[in-house]
């Protein structure tokens, strides 16, 4: 067992999601499953092999590319798009559950007790 | 002419030379959706208005003898995770359920600014999180090819789409095999371009590093058109790559006599369905026939693809899906007490149970004691799978290897084991972990008359290259 209950709901808190007791069952038994198979990448040692975030980074790598536009491309500098224009507030605003003219109407933030 | 049958350059073609009119081809393709799809699943929605008005604008111009853009009055079908302006867009999901957006998507965008009409949007798995499509939160897609099987997934309605002749071609978008998978399952050609060829801008996110837009279509000159109709550099989109966009059309004509081919033996392990290995044998048999020079290479990560790929893409989708709150758009949970009671249960009603269990992992993946075991582990195992192409590359231009290890299985097999629906996607995942563009081609049935796919991968940004091995073959079979 890689996770037990208090690990699911410590996780479903992080996440904001409420769980019911039916599912949290499940997430409890898929979570190790699935976890227990991921523990397999623990075979490879990658002590000095760079984590890899992004696609990118990758472009100019191949030698062979040097001098080509691929590799001009992933070593630029960055480029500077400047300001757009946005939507009009009614507009990026239609699809609002709850709103309030230039306001998203929420429940109560904070309960007294 | 059977108008539904046609592909893109027929369809093109047959309205460029007056034969039929935009208006005509979208009343039909109008007509069998609504006699086929009842028993598909393919449509979410049915956008009569905006493509009739589209198809209107294409037959006056046609009327007043101008030169047609190049996909004029193509009827197009569009995955639902592909937002499109004053049109339900759902990424088949209930928390979307009511979300007209107010833009369209720079590929949707570039479809329609080339001709193209858009039919509607296409069933999809919820946040394209599945393999089978049986996860959409609206109805679940039919294989075309046999109606008791799963099209595959998460692009499942708009490879049905295609493959039942609903739509000339379609958008989908690829994470981890959902456009070449569920290409292979219905028998049609799935390209996945490299990461930063065409725009995500309006892509409802899944995982950023590894969401593709690509084509679904009936042939690989189809795939070409559209490809190069979407592909380049947009200001919306910070990582569409600012690269000139070749000629893929005649960069598929070029010759493809001693192109390199590699044959990776970790694709054609334990688990591959013998009628897949066959076809596949006999297809890389076929580009040696052709003059291709077949190399083998060694990918030697590829089994650590899997679980790598599930750590990065449930993370990544963890923190994306985290703007659906329920205060700016979208479902929010009635009857509530509080500001932090509202995300809960809007959340927990709004999201079904695949999306719930992939925010879990990846939350777990990324929360503290955790980060360095799972998540950075995993971008490190993503380095190495890279290098692997990288090593391959240097002496192969090409890679092919089966789509999927078994053809479609039936609706329901998988649905309670997330584990074995995740193997579905066992040879697709690494093209999205390294960027590298594949595209999935049909190459013959299995004894039970499904369709098999074969994959083949490119460098970087040499989608000229896979598009043009898959026409040679297309032309040769």
């Amino acid at each position: 067992m890689r996770v037990g209950e208090e690990d699911v709901t410590y996780v479903s808190d992080l996440a904001n999601l409420e769980l019911s007791e039916e599912e949290r069952g499940r997430m409890l038994r898929d979570l190790n499953s699935i976890l227990e198979y991921v523990d397999t990448l623990n075979e490879l040692d990658t002590g000095d092999v760079a984590p890899m975030a992004q696609v990118s980074e990758r472009y100019g790598v191949d030698n062979s590319k040097q001098g080509s536009e691929r590799f001009a491309y992933a070593t630029r500098s960055d480029i500077h798009e400047g300001l757009r224009k946005s939507f009009p507030r009614d507009v990026a605003m239609a699809n609002a559950p709850d709103p309030d003219g230039p306001f998203f109407r929420v429940p109560k933030v904070i309960d007294r007790p | 002419m059977d108008l539904t049958a046609l592909t893109i350059d027929a369809a093109r073609t047959a309205i460029a030379e007056r034969k039929i009119t935009a208006g005509a081809l979208a009343e039909a393709f109008f007509a069998k959706i609504e006699k086929d799809d009842p028993r598909i699943g393919a449509y979410l929605v049915v956008s009569k208005e905006r493509a009739s008005s589209k198809a209107a604008e294409i037959d006056k111009l046609a009327e007043s003898g101008e030169k047609l853009p190049p996909l004029a009055g193509v009827p197009v079908g569009i995955k639902d995770v592909l937002i499109t302006r004053g049109v339900r867009t759902t990424a088949g999901s209930k928390i979307l359920g009511n979300y007209v957006p107010p833009y369209d998507c720079t590929a949707v965008r570039r479809l329609e600014e080339a001709g193209a009409v858009v039919l509607g949007k296409l069933n999809c798995d919820e946040f394209a999180m599945g393999s089978s499509n049986e996860n959409s939160a609206w109805k679940p897609v039919h294989n075309p090819c046999d109606l008791s099987r799963v099209p595959g997934g998460s692009s499942g309605g708009s490879a049905a789409a295609v493959a039942a002749d609903l739509a000339v071609a379609a958008l989908g978008s690829d994470t981890g095999g959902s456009i070449r998978q569920p290409a292979s399952f219905c028998g049609v050609v799935g390209l996945k371009p490299t990461y930063g060829r065409v725009s995500r801008y309006g892509l409802i996110a899944f995982a950023s590093s590894l969401d593709h837009v690509g084509p679904l279509t009936k042939t690989v000159k189809d795939a070409a058109l559209v490809l190069h109709t979407i592909a380049g550099r947009d200001p919306m989109d910070s990582t569409s790559a600012d690269l000139t966009v070749p000629d893929y059309l005649s960069e598929i004509e070029k010759p493809v006599k001693s192109l390199r081919i590699g044959v990776a033996k970790e694709y054609f392990g334990e688990g591959l369905e013998p009628d897949t290995r066959r076809a596949v044998e006999s297809a890389i048999q076929r580009f040696a026939s052709l003059g291709c020079e077949v190399i083998d290479v060694s990918l030697p990560h590829t089994k650590y693809a899997i679980p790598a790929y599930y750590l990065v893409a449930t993370a990544e989708a963890s923190s994306n899906l985290a703007r659906f709150d329920g205060v700016r758009y979208g479902y929010r949970a009635p009857n509530v007490r509080s500001l932090s009671d509202m995300y809960r249960r809007t959340r927990n009603q709004g999201f079904g149970g695949e999306v719930k269990r992939r925010i879990m992992l990846g939350t777990y993946a990324l929360s503290a004691g955790y980060y360095d075991a799972y998540y950075l582990k995993a971008q490190r195992v993503r380095t190495l799978l890279t290098r692997d192409f990288e090593a391959a590359f240097a002496k192969v231009d090409a890679i092919v290897a089966p789509t999927t290890p078994t053809p479609a299985f039936k609706l329901g097999e998988k649905v309670d084991d997330p584990l074995a629906m995740y193997l579905a996607d066992i040879y697709t995942v690494t093209a999205n972990l390294a960027g590298i563009p594949g595209i999935s081609i049909p190459v013959g049935k299995t004894r039970e008359a499904l369709p098999i796919g074969m994959q083949i991968f490119g460098k970087h940004f040499e989608e000229g290259t896979i598009l043009r091995l898959g026409h040679a073959y297309e032309r040769a079979a």
